[in-house]
């Protein structure tokens, strides 16, 4: 027996870059934002942190159930608290939401390409975002205000079904507070008690930009949501290769592989999944594909 | 203090009309102020004017069965409230209820039904305008019709 230990194979493939191994977390604390979605806060058995950039995914899985991508909805200034929010759609997703403190996961990545809101800096940034696509945009906006003085306006425009269907409540009421950046909400619903809009997220887009040419846009949710947001962010002024959207398509490798998240040329796992609009506009309303 | 020709120059809906326009619409205008949760109008009443909201915010409510209500849209600042004094037979479908302290100019339906109907060319251009949101409207209800913060398939 050394005095050294063997590396674990999580080392092992670390330093090999080995992608498609998984790394033991363990569920450190969940919040139920929604009926059926949750946030799981995550940190590595190992103690390594895993940094990320704001928009990248990783592939993540409760042992026995599968692995889905999940985008990582936590502050890339904590790279050893790894936060995932979740909507449970299948088995493997309802097996994430109901996973308890102390429970272990396994994950895969970070992957992709993020949102890099340092192209947005000494301008306005828009950020929009439509039901659980909220989730991928909470890092970009948590390391915006974590810098906030290199950007001028900041808006959060925030579409859901319903009052109830929001994601992050008590965050959101805390940015509406702040007086460094303008945030807008909107479903497409409500009861009488509902004391705000109510219509299309575009309906809530701010009407003018101080300088359309140094304003970035980040757009985020189900694609029919996106492409009508970027659209309208479009004929407001925006260039298109200034609004910029995460794609979602059937992500299973994460690493370009396996080729189910292909989009003709494209690999959204790879060279997404956060995209210049005016590179994949025409992809999002293809006939077929 | 502004005078009803200057709110309603402010309106994007008015904004570039001849002033010969504006003389003949501000004709039919007032200007009003609602508190909170006070009604523009209910479902069932003659839709006998309509609103430019110039500061607040106002939900557009269905009835769904006596006693309950569902908000289907608001209306905020330098949009229509109403749109039911276009159509025969002039009668509101929906609720109308400031949310905020809410004001609007006021525009007497019949008083700008009749010198539409007199001056065609004025009728012609007001119609445009309205069209447009009314366009704006449908196109948003259908694009709700479609689930825009469905689930997206990637399970």
């Amino acid at each position: 027996m050394t005095d050294t230990a063997a590396p674990t194979r999580t080392e092992l493939a670390r330093e090999l870059g080995e992608p498609m191994l998984p790394r033991p977390y363990v569920v450190q604390q969940t919040k139920r934002e929604t009926a059926d979605t949750a946030t799981l806060s995550l940190a590595s058995l190992d103690g390594v942190p895993t940094p990320f950039a704001p928009g990248q995914f990783t592939v993540v899985g409760r042992p026995g159930w599968g692995e889905v991508p999940i985008s990582i909805s936590g502050d890339p200034a904590h790279p050893d608290h790894l936060e995932h929010t979740v909507r449970a759609v299948g088995d493997a997703s309802r097996a994430l939401v109901s996973a308890r403190p102390g429970d272990t996961l396994l994950l895969r990545g970070p992957y992709g390409v993020g949102w890099d809101v340092a192209d947005g800096v000494g301008g306005n940034v828009v950020i929009v975002a439509g039901g659980i696509g909220l989730a991928p945009l909470r890092p970009a906006l948590l390391q915006i205000l974590a810098h906030r003085p290199r950007y001028r306006r900041v808006f959060l425009v925030y579409g859901a079904r319903a009052p109830h269907e929001m994601l992050f409540t008590r965050q959101l009421e805390h940015w509406r507070g702040r007086f460094d950046i303008e945030v807008a909400v909107t479903v497409d619903a409500a009861t009488p008690e509902w004391r705000g809009h109510v219509g299309l997220v575009t309906s809530v887009l701010p009407r003018s930009y101080l300088d359309p040419d140094a304003t970035l846009a980040l757009v985020c949710g189900p694609e029919i949501m996106m492409r009508i947001a970027a659209d309208a962010l479009v004929t407001a002024g925006l260039r298109p290769d200034r609004v910029k959207v995460s794609l979602e398509r059937s992500m299973k490798c994460g690493i370009g592989v396996c080729g189910h998240c292909q989009l003709r040329e494209l690999f959204v796992c790879l060279d997404g999944p956060v995209f210049r609009y005016d590179r994949v506009a025409a992809l999002m309303t293809a006939r077929e594909l | 203090m502004k005078d009803l020709t200057q709110l309603l120059s402010e309106q994007p809906i008015f904004s570039d009309l001849g002033n010969d326009m504006f003389a003949l619409v501000a004709g039919c205008a007032h200007n009003e102020h609602f508190g909170v949760d006070e009604y523009l109008f209910r479902t069932g009443e003659p839709a006998d004017r309509f609103f430019l909201v110039r500061r607040g915010l106002v939900a557009l409510e269905l009835v769904r069965t006596a006693g309950s209500r569902l908000i289907v849209d608001t209306v905020s600042t330098g949009e229509i409230a109403g749109l039911s004094w276009l159509v025969p037979p002039y009668r509101w479908n929906l609720d109308a209820r400031a949310v905020e302290e809410t004001s609007a100019v006021s525009i007497d339906a019949s008083c700008l039904r009749r010198k539409c109907d007199d001056e065609p060319r004025v009728g012609y251009v007001l119609l445009q305008r309205v069209s447009s949101a009314m366009y704006q409207r449908m196109h948003a209800a259908r694009v709700r019709m479609a689930d825009v913060y469905g689930v997206p398939a990637n399970d």
